[in-house]
């Protein structure tokens, strides 16, 4: 029977190199061993992702993509399709938790710096997949058909006509229509289950490539492949696996104990995951009380309400995620880790993180002027967390890096 | 540039309609979906007073009998008007254009109007007619101005007195409650199985990982 495996295996490895591949992104792939609690939640969103992607397709075979059958589709798919039910709050609170995932997994890096040299094209494939994924999620809401879906995508969508001078011919030809219409529907369930997914899926295979190319970072920033062996193995690193493909399964199973609870004892999330106006079939005479989207986004619509001209909160909007993306050129620190920074570098992150959520707070709330002006003031806190990252990680006192991983 | 100050007025506007909607103080209602008691005396209420005007197209009376435990007959006999088949879902006899010409407004559909309103709204909305003559029915209502709906409930309040009214007013929330996610039951109880299965499984691999990691280090 071995001798059968083998020659099989040798057959297949003459032609594609499986054994080769397996070994160098499992068996022989060498991951730091000090590993905590926030390592988790990069295979979190793996297994979040495939979660979305299975439930999606048997959801597509039940759901209708038309202006007159959406909503009706759904409430079939709640009520008459078997377990229909499941699988529809899988990927509803599935969607949630992928940016919560998301959300922690990127806190990370910016805590250890794992977007610094040499990681920053694994930052920037992985800044790839949060912006598609944000596609992913606002495509993705218009298509249960219901009230709060077609007015936050009218909402979102008018900002095209921002741009100057052919904004007005810009939009109707995003929206394909002149108001949100089952055209506009169409071409975002074609946008939601073909296009993005694939580029979706083309930028997680590169972010792991280039992940695995220059090896993970870890909660002290250093770099293990200095220290090798005399068989050329990190002297600091464990082959990932068995030690974290096991060490993972403890992390999905707890996961799963979270997700579980939300999807058969809270699905609608206290209206954060399904919003109560959404019950209500999309009526294009009549505009909701208030327009909030779903609490992924509320961050940036709160910096896009901050400003007080249209193009302004766009372009403010936009350069908040921008930001991101050229992290690991601001970041001018000898050091990786928060652990090494100085209290500058710790007290600017913990601003940051504070801005996020208060900003993803009044993101929800209907806008007071007091509101409005703690929006103005965290989304400054945002941006001046990124503007003076170069001056305040070059000027302050780092502490010495160990030689060896700690822990 | 225009249109954004629409928006920001219209959100502005929102929060002020929002503000003067929290002066109206919503009484809580005490649920229990698994009393069945409670579902069929919500059911006849629902049955016999709002389908006349209100659709519920998503439920379909089958789904009635087989979760409240009622037999064809009964739901036949109570609950069935313009059609005979079990199969079909609950529309109203009244067409729309009877509607706009005796209310002026299409009576919504209600499958999903406790998700949509909340259960506390739904109970004191129920609860919150109020005498109005500037009313075309000669009715208001305290959480919904200026209502289209007639207070159909009126005969049964005089009927039942206060307290009475209030316990079926619960009914007949619990029964739209039920409605508006049918498998919220079974949902819970399948989610309490996949927990107890996801703890038990959580040792294993708890171990499993130990017992690797014994060599690390």
């Amino acid at each position: 029977m071995k001798q059968l495996v083998d020659s099989v295996m040798d057959w297949v490895n003459e032609r594609i190199p499986v054994s080769q591949l397996y070994k160098e992104h499992m068996a022989d792939y060498y991951a730091p061993k000090n590993f905590n609690f926030w390592y988790y939640f990069g295979s979190l969103a793996l297994f979040v992702l495939v979660n979305q992607l299975l439930t999606g397709i048997w959801l597509t075979m039940y759901y209708t993509p038309s202006g007159s059958e959406a909503f009706n589709s759904i409430e079939y798919i709640m009520r008459d399709v078997e377990y229909g039910w499941l699988l529809r709050y899988m990927h509803s609170t599935g969607a949630s938790a992928f940016f919560v995932v998301v959300y922690l997994h990127m806190f990370r890096g910016l805590m250890y710096g794992s977007y610094q040299k040499p990681r920053e094209l694994v930052w920037l494939f992985g800044m790839g997949i949060y912006g598609v994924l944000m596609g992913e999620a606002f495509f993705g809401y218009l298509l249960p058909w219901g009230q709060m879906s077609y007015w936050g995508a009218q909402v979102i969508l008018s900002l095209v006509g921002a741009v100057p001078i052919v904004g007005d011919d810009l939009t109707l030809w995003v929206r394909g229509d002149y108001v949100i219409s089952g055209v506009t529907l169409n071409r975002f369930f074609a946008l939601h289950v073909v296009a993005l997914p694939i580029v979706l899926l083309g930028l997680v295979v590169m972010h792991l490539f280039a992940l695995h190319e220059v090896g993970s970072n870890n909660p002290d920033g250093v770099e293990i492949k200095e220290k090798k062996d005399s068989k050329g193995v990190p002297l600091d690193g464990i082959p990932f696996h068995p030690y974290y493909t096991v060490k993972d399964i403890v992390g999905v199973v707890i996961f799963l104990l979270v997700f579980c609870s939300v999807i058969f004892f809270f699905p609608d999330g206290g209206g954060l995951i399904l919003e109560a106006p959404n019950f209500e079939p999309s009526n294009a005479l009549k505009t909701p009380v208030h327009i909030a989207p779903v609490w992924y986004f509320t961050p940036y619509y709160s910096v896009l309400r901050a400003v007080p001209d249209k193009l302004g909160g766009v372009i403010a909007m936009g350069a908040a995620i921008a930001f991101l993306f050229v992290l690991p050129w601001l970041d001018r620190s000898k050091v990786k880790s928060m652990r090494y920074k100085g209290w500058m570098s710790k007290v600017a992150l913990a601003m940051f993180v504070v801005s996020f959520l208060v900003l993803g707070y009044l993101g929800t709330q209907p806008p007071t002027p007091g509101k409005t002006l703690a929006a103005q003031v965290f989304t400054l806190i945002y941006f001046l967390y990124f503007i003076f990252m170069p001056i305040y990680t070059t000027m302050e006192k780092t502490k010495p890096v160990p030689e060896r991983v700690t822990g | 540039m225009k249109k954004h100050f629409i928006f920001l007025c219209m959100f502005l506007a929102s929060g002020l309609l929002l503000a003067s909607g929290e002066d109206i103080k919503l009484e809580h209602v005490q649920l229990n979906i698994k009393d069945l008691g409670s579902l069929k005396r919500g059911a006849d209420i629902f049955y016999s007073n709002c389908v006349g005007c209100h659709s519920t197209k998503y439920m379909r009376y089958e789904r009635i009998s087989a979760d409240l435990k009622l037999s064809e007959a009964y739901v036949k006999e109570n609950y069935m008007f313009n059609t005979d088949k079990m199969g079909e879902t609950v529309q109203t006899a009244m067409s729309p254009a009877q509607a706009k010409k005796w209310l002026g407004t299409l009576p919504p559909d209600l499958t999903l109007e406790a998700k949509l309103r909340g259960d506390d709204w739904l109970y004191t909305y129920l609860l919150g007619f109020y005498p109005d003559k500037a009313r075309p029915w000669g009715y208001n209502n305290h959480v919904f101005k200026d209502v289209g709906m007639p207070n159909v409930l009126e005969s049964l309040q005089e009927e039942l007195g206060e307290e009475k009214f209030k316990s079926a007013m619960t009914d007949l929330v619990n029964y739209m409650a039920y409605m508006a996610e049918p498998v919220k039951v079974e949902r819970e109880s399948l989610g309490i199985k996949v927990i107890i299965f996801l703890l038990i499984l959580l040792i294993p691999s708890y171990f499993l990982k130990r017992e690797y990691w014994k060599d690390v280090h």
